[in-house]
């Protein structure tokens, strides 16, 4: 057999330096999001601070209507001592625990259901994108309840779902109340994946599409090998969406069922509290916002993994 | 000996929404076993839309398509063509191992033949270096290579491409069209090629179908007298005798003859 020809056009040579400075570069550009990141934070601290420090006591009012805040440390609480109260006991009780410590404890709970959630949401929106690429009438059939579904409020529904769970036995098995937390958070987090997905197991090219159909293969092949692989790129940011919704979604629906156990509780209970401790109530926020982090960095994380099925999308 | 394809009295109607397209009218064409034919006319005579008949990507009007003595569905279900397209058509999250291995893959080919058969083909297009790489670190010839490599893998005895050199530059191409000599000569398989460039028609094909458009019919059949045995060389390219069949390919397409052929060059 005769060998080919050498390709003078072919790309080789240049391949591994520029894979190589490129490798550099990613890591430029890694170590740069992180200390723009932590620039961002500081900056954020800064305004807080700044405002607290020039602006008037009463805010700023335009007419009847306040603007900007009070500056008072009951409004405006400095930020070292939301941060210092974090590690100062949450009641005056002798036995009590550390503040960070309570709102960490929830935080995780609340990540729990959230990722009940999601998985939940995650999977029923990929099915629903599947039924719907196949089945070009359930797009029609479907599609428009699915956008309608996200117009209902979730404090309008999340108490019937929870009273509605409570009257679920089955054998023995009662419907514990963090469950009705999940399902409404699957229910927020559903929408991006099932949309997000449907576009992107209807992104590949024509020419793919046609020589899978040259091959004879089936639709589950097809499925397979080219509709879910082209999908990544689109599904990656709506599993990105489907988290952060299922974060807000979790801390909402404790929040309107009642849920005890999570961060939605402390976010209510040490709000109220604010008059006395000001401080206080900004623990569960800083909890809130760990946990959404959590998610993206997840999310992040899975995205990494997958990179060879984003080849061509700008880096 | 069975021919490769027959096609008999073929139409193809497109419905648009500005009406209806004639692709095709009563086209009539037999390619036999092993037969290299180029299919060469201006855009719009339905060069294409005949090879999509033949792969079954599109199905006649009117008339029948025949592949090996079957129904073009029969043909394209049994994997009895391999077929490439002017993009190579790469799957992008593949390595181009994994790329000439889809076919294979699909069809439940064991994972210890499958491997033999990629190495082969791998060979056989020059791109051994480069099971491991992706698409994107490749050139486009490289990268229509590899298309070639995924059309021969099931050893099929007829292989469609649609201008697969097309977008290529024109030293690429030329190197391209000596490999595809090659291959073909290596595995017999009868061959389908569309295109719209004279030499490249004339230097690879056994005959030169020519068409023209509104509506898509062959107006002449051009056998080149180029044997199967001839290399397909460059010395090929600077012959008279090749010369001279560019001429009537050209004469032919155009409905005139052109002055003189020294002129033409290439």
């Amino acid at each position: 057999m005769t060998t080919a020809l050498a390709d003078p056009t072919s790309p080789v040579p240049e391949t591994a330096p520029v894979a190589r400075s490129g490798h550099r570069r990613t890591w430029v550009a890694r170590l740069r999001a992180a200390v723009l990141g932590l620039l961002g934070l500081v900056g954020v601290a800064g305004l807080w601070e700044g405002y607290k420090a020039v602006g008037p006591e009463e805010g700023v009012l335009v007419g009847e209507n306040r603007v900007l805040p009070r500056t008072t440390d009951l409004a405006m609480p400095h930020v070292w001592d939301m941060v210092q109260r974090l590690f100062e006991p949450v009641t005056s009780l002798g036995d009590a625990e550390p503040l960070w410590r309570v709102v960490l404890d929830a935080s995780v709970v609340s990540l729990g259901i959230a990722t009940v959630g999601w998985l939940v949401g995650t999977s029923v929106g990929l099915l629903l994108a599947v039924l719907m690429q196949r089945v070009r009438i359930a797009e029609w059939g479907l599609l428009p309840w699915i956008v309608l579904s996200q117009t209902v409020p979730l404090i309008a529904f999340a108490p019937v779902v929870r009273s509605w769970g409570s009257r679920i036995e089955i054998a023995g098995w009662e419907w514990p109340s963090w469950l009705s937390v999940a399902v409404i958070a699957s229910y927020l987090a559903f929408f991006p994946v099932a949309v997000g997905a449907l576009k992107g197991l209807q992104s590949p090219d024509r020419i793919h599409t046609e020589l899978l159909r040259t091959y004879a293969a089936s639709a589950t092949d097809t499925l397979r090998k080219v509709r879910i692989p082209a999908a990544v790129p689109y599904l990656l940011p709506a599993l990105r969406l489907g988290a952060a919704s299922a974060v807000i979604g979790t801390v909402v629906a404790e929040v309107s069922t009642g849920y005890l156990d999570g961060v939605g509780r402390l976010l209510v209970s040490y709000a109220g509290q604010a008059s006395g401790d000001p401080a206080k109530a900004w623990a569960p926020i800083f909890g809130a916002i760990g946990l959404g982090l959590v998610a993206a960095g997840f999310v992040a994380l899975l995205g990494a993994l997958m990179r060879n099925y984003r080849r061509g999308e700008a880096v | 000996m069975q021919d490769a394809v027959r096609i008999e009295g073929v139409s193809k109607t497109f419905v648009t929404r500005s009406g209806q397209v004639h692709a095709l009218a009563d086209v009539s064409l037999t390619v036999g076993e092993g037969e290299f034919v180029s299919l060469i006319g201006p855009s719009g005579c339905g060069k294409s839309t005949l090879m999509r008949l033949v792969a079954d990507l599109e199905q006649p009007t009117a008339g029948t398509v025949e592949v090996f003595g079957k129904t073009a569905r029969k043909a394209r279900v049994d994997q009895d063509y391999g077929i490439a397209f002017q993009q190579a058509g790469l799957l992008p999250w593949r390595t181009v191992a994994a790329n000439i291995a889809l076919p294979l893959e699909i069809h439940g080919v064991g994972r210890r033949e499958r491997r033999s058969r990629v190495a082969e083909l791998a060979e056989m297009v020059g791109l051994s270096d480069f099971a491991d790489h992706h698409p994107d670190q490749l050139s486009g010839g490289m990268q229509q290579r590899v298309a070639i490599a995924r059309a021969l893998a099931e050893r099929p005895r007829l292989l469609l491409m649609d201008e697969p050199f097309g977008a290529l530059d024109e030293m690429t191409r030329e190197r391209m069209q000596s490999e595809l000599a090659r291959i073909t000569a290596e595995t017999g398989a009868a061959v389908v090629f569309v295109t719209h460039s004279i030499p490249e028609a004339v230097f690879l094909s056994d005959r030169v179908v020519v068409m023209s458009p509104r509506p898509g019919r062959i107006t002449s059949v051009i056998t080149t007298g180029i044997g199967r045995d001839t290399a397909r060389d460059e010395a090929l390219r600077e012959s008279p005798a090749f010369f001279e069949k560019v001429t009537e390919v050209r004469a032919a397409l155009h409905g005139a003859p052109v002055r003189s052929p020294a002129l033409e060059g290439r």
